[in-house]
């Protein structure tokens, strides 16, 4: 866990460091997304060689479900309280 | 970017050639370095993001009340759920939730440091919290006000659900979508490792 966090912030760190070179932003973008392709492609292959999850993936969506809709109606009631507490009187202000 | 049809094709590939036996490598040590590279990747990537300091340097702390009302949202419903479903663990339940939608990186992570299970869970978790706010964009601010979609978008406020959220709620809320994207998809890989940690 403690090496995870360390290098995502050593890499924001250096990131601050190169912001200037605007060459870099497109192809780190593209390494960043051919290195997801490939962890979500060996993810998946263990899981399709995986008996217990592949049969259990109907309880696995099930709960997928039950989080997402969880998480997203407490957004929503968050969002409708902001909306009512500070955004309605003041909203012309942050136009663009 | 972040989220895309071609990322959920290279799951799908690879679940389908696992399962008829085509791929036979066990590389377990590989993957755990694979994901420290994308760490670092990922953190440059927002280091070097002109869009993050100079939102920050305009709006300051304010601009952190609504992603703060969507991580005390979305971890309060996962505690309320919590109550009804127990046997998937408390834990397991809030790491899921803290994807906010950026299902490639989150369940990459928890795929990683968890189980492969859970990595199944929040990505297609994540999915659904993504299509559910491209589909009822329009419902969630007839019921919750013009707010609403992005708090339901999570972290995909900023690219992917973007379009459908200033189509519902209005052009002007465009800087607070950003924003709101932005900084959630910092604290993803934050959090979620932080909460698997515990």
């Amino acid at each position: 866990m403690i090496e995870i966090i360390a290098l995502l912030l050593f890499g924001i760190i250096a990131g601050r460091r190169l912001v200037h070179y605007k060459r870099l932003q497109p192809w780190l973008d593209r390494l960043i997304l051919w290195s997801i392709f490939g962890l979500l492609f060996f993810l998946g292959l263990s899981i399709g060689r995986n008996p217990e999850i592949m049969h259990h993936l109907p309880t696995l969506g099930l709960t997928a479900a039950l989080i997402s809709l969880a998480a997203i109606t407490g957004s929503l009631i968050m969002a409708w309280l902001l909306h009512k507490l500070f955004f309605k009187t003041k909203k012309k202000e942050h136009e663009e | 970017m972040k989220n895309s049809l071609a990322i959920l094709l290279f799951f799908a590939v690879g679940v389908l050639m696992g399962n008829l036996g085509w791929f036979n490598l066990a590389g377990d040590g590989a993957s755990t370095y694979a994901l420290y590279f994308l760490m670092l990747l990922v953190g440059v990537s927002i280091g070097t993001d002109p869009r993050v300091f100079s939102i920050w340097s305009r709006y300051g702390i304010r601009i952190l009340l609504l992603p703060l009302g969507t991580i005390i949202g979305t971890l309060g419903g996962i505690s309320l759920l919590f109550l009804l479903i127990p046997s998937v663990g408390y834990r397991e339940l809030l790491a899921v939730g803290a994807g906010f939608g950026y299902y490639s990186l989150s369940s990459i992570i928890i795929s990683e440091m968890h189980s492969e299970s859970l990595g199944v869970v929040a990505l297609l978790s994540n999915i659904i919290r993504e299509v559910v706010t491209l589909l009822t964009a329009p419902l969630m601010v007839y019921l919750f006000g013009k707010l609403a979609p992005i708090a339901g978008a999570g972290a995909t406020s900023m690219d992917t659900t973007l379009p459908v959220i200033l189509h519902s709620s209005g052009k002007e809320v465009a800087v607070l979508a950003l924003a709101h994207g932005i900084v959630l998809t910092i604290l993803v890989p934050l959090l979620v490792p932080l909460i698997l940690g515990m």
